[in-house]
């Protein structure tokens, strides 16, 4: 058992993505707290498929793939606010719209390269396995921008997360911090391809976040719960990854997916055994 | 943008919508806006007067207590809306500081944009606004708006605490976190609309009646100018009406003043000393035992409105009332630690 749990250690690549993962798995779940809350799942979803046609222009390049990934999903995340502001559509109308053609569009492009198949899969489905020194620190760096950005504003994105009007109508710039928290999202998704990949991402973000609140009904440690599940379960997945040489993205999806089936069959606050005049008894504490 | 909460934040963003001169003293306001009909009027609505200028002396003793003060909230032949359909036409009020105002009137007669417009939520496609001596949102620490209850998501996981010291939030700052003087006002808060037990509930297990005394509590915590509340004793039982109104009474003598919207007839005629009739237009505005006659209630409602002995009697087609929906029951702090 000792010898399972030491083995990836020994490696150097092994140390890099655990780290990696757990990284990811915090910085994912802090700010998909906020998503969750604000309805924004598929907004996530939709800025992770953006991305792609960015990675695969910096990797035709030879560019960095986190900036190149960057600039198309931050650009698309902010297009998506801007057309919403400006057509009359429904958002999740305009974000389907732009999320396939930017999709579409990255498709195009990987297919013009000759021999084209090679890293596709980890750029679908990442490898955290095989991420490099550079990677890691950069995702070190990006990651520990967006926790700050949200430590410093934590208190403004409550207020204009749970009563948009009510934080517009005593100062605070709801607009921009729309679009500042659009920007996170984007830079989250894109520190996390490497190691979950486009397709995968969305559930890093959804998951923990959305389970924790099965299991709690304060916001504070709806958040704690998130980035205790994102950590160990990036943490888990690895070893799972190592012993059983599955995708890591993959083991590490799965196990959020576990846990949150486990909340919702066990947990106090909305799980499926739970009576309703029972409902006193753990909740809201 | 994405949230259809936002709606309105969207539409404020609408580059096309006039800028508001930063100098409210340059626009004359015309006096006694509010009658279309004087004759229907013998005594006067508020008199407007542009913040900073000398005020006449004119009125009843009634007028001259407010006339001591400059006008909290100017509108001038303001017209609003969303998209291209406007909510609100031509709109000329002033309303004294101090004054505890109801606005009533139908569903979709423009109340809660008339709150929105003050508040700097939505910008007014024409006409100007002065809040507190300034344009809206300038003066916005000043200001504590209270949505419909219907537009809160009860489920968020906030409890009463958490919602009340959102009202301290603008006074903190960013980057900052809540302390003890936040703190004492939370609680001062909380103890003044009897919500003190339930400072650790989480806001959806409370019943309508608590839900409206969490969120004054939030107002209250902000020691506003100023209150915009939207509907804030719509639906809920008797006890908790009398108790808001008697708060929002106390900070109306303190000098503040306060616009609640109102669909309830009886309690905009019980509880206020002041009515706006509002139906796209102002219909009328004043002394509620003075503005509040039939013609004045048949223009406002049209046709619903039922008139038994001399008493007018409104028969109102809206009954999306706040109800708690389906967990009234109130549970206490200690059950469930």
């Amino acid at each position: 058992m000792i010898d399972a749990l030491v083995a990836p250690l020994q490696f150097e690549f092994g140390v890099r993505a655990l780290l990696a993962a757990a990284l990811v798995g915090l910085v994912c779940a802090v700010v998909g707290s906020y998503m969750v809350l604000r309805g924004l799942s598929f907004m996530g979803d939709a800025i992770s498929h953006a991305a792609f046609p960015g990675v695969v222009m910096a990797y035709l390049f030879g560019g960095s793939l986190y900036l190149g990934g960057a600039i198309a999903a931050v650009a698309t995340a902010l297009g998506i606010g801007w057309i919403s502001r400006r057509a009359r559509l429904r958002s999740d109308a305009i974000i389907g719209v732009l999320f396939a053609g930017m999709f579409g569009l990255g498709v195009a492009i990987y297919s013009a390269i000759p021999n084209y198949v090679g890293d596709l899969f980890g750029f679908l489905f990442g490898d955290v396995l095989g991420i490099g020194l550079g990677d890691l620190i950069g995702l070190a760096i990006l990651g520990g921008l967006v926790i700050l950005v949200i430590w410093a504003l934590w208190k403004e994105f409550l207020f204009a997360t749970f009563d948009p009007l009510g934080a517009g109508a005593s100062g605070l710039n709801v607009n921009r911090l729309d679009y500042l928290f659009l920007g996170l999202i984007a830079l989250t998704i894109v520190v996390s391809i490497q190691a979950v990949g486009i397709i995968l991402v969305v559930a890093m973000l959804t998951t923990p976040a959305a389970t924790a609140q099965l299991l709690t009904a304060r916001f504070g440690r709806l958040m704690a719960i998130a980035i205790a599940i994102g950590i160990g379960s990036g943490i888990a997945g690895i070893y799972v990854s190592f012993w059983l040489n599955l995708a890591s993205g993959a083991s590490i999806v799965l196990i959020q997916t576990a846990i949150f089936f486990l909340a919702l069959a066990l947990g106090p606050r909305r799980g499926l055994l739970r009576r309703h005049p029972a409902r006193s008894a753990a909740e809201g504490t | 943008m994405i949230d259809p909460r936002a709606a309105d934040a969207r539409v404020a963003a609408d580059p096309t919508a006039e800028p508001i001169p930063a100098d409210p003293t340059a626009e004359p306001i015309p006096a006694d806006p509010a009658a279309p009909d004087p004759h229907d009027h013998p005594h006067p609505a508020e008199h407007a007067h542009p913040p900073g200028r000398e005020l006449p002396a004119y009125g009843t003793g009634h007028e001259l207590r407010h006339a001591a003060h400059h006008a909290a909230v100017v509108l001038s032949e303001v017209t609003a809306g969303y998209d291209e359909r406007a909510a609100l036409t031509d709109i000329t009020v002033a309303v004294a500081t101090g004054t505890l105002l109801a606005v009533f009137g139908p569903n979709g007669g423009g109340k809660s944009t008339f709150l929105k417009v003050i508040a700097g939520l939505l910008k007014p496609w024409s006409g100007h606004v002065h809040v507190l001596g300034a344009e809206p949102g300038r003066e916005a620490r000043r200001v504590a708006y209270v949505p419909q209850a219907e537009q809160v998501d009860w489920e968020f996981p906030v409890s009463v605490w958490d919602v009340v010291v959102m009202g301290r939030y603008p006074r903190i700052g960013m980057f900052r976190r809540p302390g003890a003087a936040d703190r004492r006002a939370v609680a001062d808060a909380l103890e003044l609309v009897g919500m003190a037990d339930h400072a650790q509930t989480q806001i959806g297990r409370l019943s309508g009646g608590q839900r409206r005394r969490a969120f004054l509590a939030r107002a209250l915590a902000a020691d506003p100018d100023l209150y915009l509340l939207d509907e804030p004793v719509t639906g809920v039982d008797p006890t908790t009406q009398e108790d808001l109104m008697r708060i929002l009474e106390a900070e109306t003598r303190r000098g503040k003043t306060v616009i609640a919207t109102t669909h309830d007839l009886a309690a905009a005629a019980e509880h206020f000393e002041d009515v706006l009739a509002l139906n796209r237009t102002v219909i009328a505005h004043g002394r509620s035992d003075l503005v509040l006659d039939r013609d004045v209630l048949s223009r406002t409602y049209g046709g619903h409105l039922l008139v038994l002995g001399g008493e007018p009697l409104l028969v109102d087609d809206a009954h999306h009332h706040d109800q708690a929906p389906g967990r009234e029951q109130h549970f206490h702090d200690g059950t469930h630690r």
